[in-house]
């Protein structure tokens, strides 16, 4: 692999970094398929001007021959693409030297991109295959019905460049949502099937329901604030049934919550006016106490401070 | 419903009805709308004239394989790319490739494909096509395997602008070429 990547600086393909540009002179005839050894002369440029010497330091990233694997579609992108940069005429190929740059690339894929490597060695087979059957003397008979042993290949070629060509035009085509699209306007009918109908006398109806609901939940609370009271003045009584005194605050429980403290007050002052209960202090802030009231009722012992 | 007199009045109806439909509409479909009995040509004359009438704005009535719809001009496109987030997938050469080869060979099998590219054709670049409606398989060929055979849809059409698969782009001329070969090597 590494032995591949120093070849690549002179790679015209693997310009990544430098320009490079081949001379005119092609190797377009057949004849020159015998000594295709020989490299493509190349002139090196770097920004427009000539280049005598490669720069010692010049850096080609490690995986830039990855990348330009990559961008291709497969071995017959990578062969039209190697006849079209090399001006061959695709349809009398030299198959020497393209089979030999071909096979250069398949080294190098095949270091580098594994995955890859069964259509093009396939492809390169066929290559190989062409190009030796072209080296063999035919039979002069025979010749007359044989077709060259290319014919195939380059059907291939111009078709597989006819399709990828047409891509590329299809692409060029004007495409739904990627240049255009379709146009609709709101219709009320949408509009209408999301929302009911909705008639003042529904909202009519609607509120006057609420009302008296509101009716019927007030009156409740009313009724049951008016059990309660009485409710309470019989707990307090159960409460004081032994006769005995009872300090005023245990009449109420804190944890019951404001309205039921205040509901036990105005049971505690209703069962005083009712003179059913007696309640006592014997000085200003000394510990009040209920009792039941007497029997016999004095009202003296009826003491309310204030 | 009011009755209609006046060409005009005609147009309204054809350009009401279309801009509020989600689908192309066919001829077909805007003969219903009218009670008098319209013959094609006659329609066909509204909707051209409704497409001239229009021809000034940024919206464009078009006719299309599945029929007539109305949609945004192509130049248009990069104000509405402004507002939208997401740009649309891009198309890679090797999906673009493959549907290139089922729009012009078609039906075609997945062999088929492979043996024009050279290359294995991955499930998902027929996925891909299958899923924006692009293409689907149309039967099976009765060979070893019954392979799918693929063929472009309707929608395909309709979202390339085109009325028929005729209207493709034209093929470079292979045929010529090689006759070409065959005249060379004579």
């Amino acid at each position: 692999m590494s032995e591949i990547k120093n070849k690549k600086p002179e790679d015209a393909d693997l310009a990544v970094v430098v320009e490079v540009t081949e001379s005119t002179e092609t190797v377009a005839a057949a004849e020159v398929a015998a000594e295709a050894v020989r490299d493509l002369p190349h002139v090196v440029k770097l920004y427009g001007e000539p280049m005598a010497n490669m720069p010692k330091d010049l850096y080609i990233p490690p995986d830039a021959l990855e990348v330009f694997l990559d961008a291709f579609e497969g071995p017959l992108d990578l062969l039209l693409y190697l006849i079209r940069k090399a001006n061959l005429d695709i349809l009398d190929i030299p198959m020497a030297p393209l089979t030999l740059q071909y096979l250069k690339y398949i080294e190098a894929m095949r270091a580098s991109n594994l995955d890859l490597a069964a259509e093009y060695l396939l492809m390169a087979a066929m290559l190989l295959e062409i190009k030796s059957r072209m080296l063999l003397p035919r039979p002069k008979k025979v010749e007359e019905e044989e077709r060259d042993p290319r014919a195939e290949l380059v059907r291939r070629l111009l078709e597989y460049e006819q399709m990828k060509a047409a891509g590329a035009k299809i692409d060029a085509l004007p495409q739904a949502l990627r240049d255009f699209h379709s146009v609709s306007i709101w219709i009320t009918d949408e509009v209408a099937e999301r929302l009911p109908d909705v008639s003042l006398h529904d909202l009519q109806v609607a509120w006057l329901g609420l009302m008296k609901q509101a009716k019927v939940m007030q009156h409740h609370k009313v009724g049951r604030g008016e059990l309660s009271v009485r409710e309470h003045m019989s707990i307090i009584l159960r409460k004081l049934q032994d006769g005995a005194y009872l300090e005023f605050v245990h009449l109420f429980d804190i944890k019951l919550g404001a309205p039921m403290m205040v509901v036990s007050f105005l049971a505690v002052l209703e069962l005083v006016r009712e003179r059913l209960i007696e309640i006592t202090q014997r000085e200003i802030f000394a510990p009040i106490y209920v009792k039941l009231a007497d029997a016999t009722g004095s009202n003296d012992v009826t003491t309310l401070h204030n | 419903m009011s009755q209609l007199y006046t060409t005009e009045e005609y147009k309204r109806v054809l350009e009401t009805v279309l801009l509020a439909a989600a689908e192309p509409l066919q001829i077909a479909d805007l003969k219903q709308l009218f009670d008098e009995e319209f013959d094609n040509d006659t329609l066909r004359v509204l909707l051209d004239e409704l497409r001239a009438d229009w021809s000034g704005r940024g919206i464009e009535l078009v006719p299309l394989a599945s029929g007539w719809r109305f949609q945004t001009k192509p130049e248009y496109q990069p104000y509405l790319d402004k507002l939208k987030h997401e740009k649309p997938p891009k198309y890679s050469r090797a999906v673009l490739e493959t549907l290139a080869i089922i729009a012009y060979r078609q039906p075609v099998t997945r062999g088929d494909i492979e043996d024009i590219r050279g290359v294995a054709v991955s499930p998902t670049i027929l996925k891909s096509l299958e899923s924006r409606g692009w293409i689907d398989a149309v039967g099976h060929r009765d060979a070893p395997g019954r392979p799918a055979l693929y063929a472009t849809t309707r929608k395909f059409l309709d979202d390339l602008r085109l009325r028929s698969l005729s209207e493709l782009p034209p093929l470079t001329e292979i045929e010529k070429v090689m006759d070409l070969a065959d005249t060379a090597q004579a």
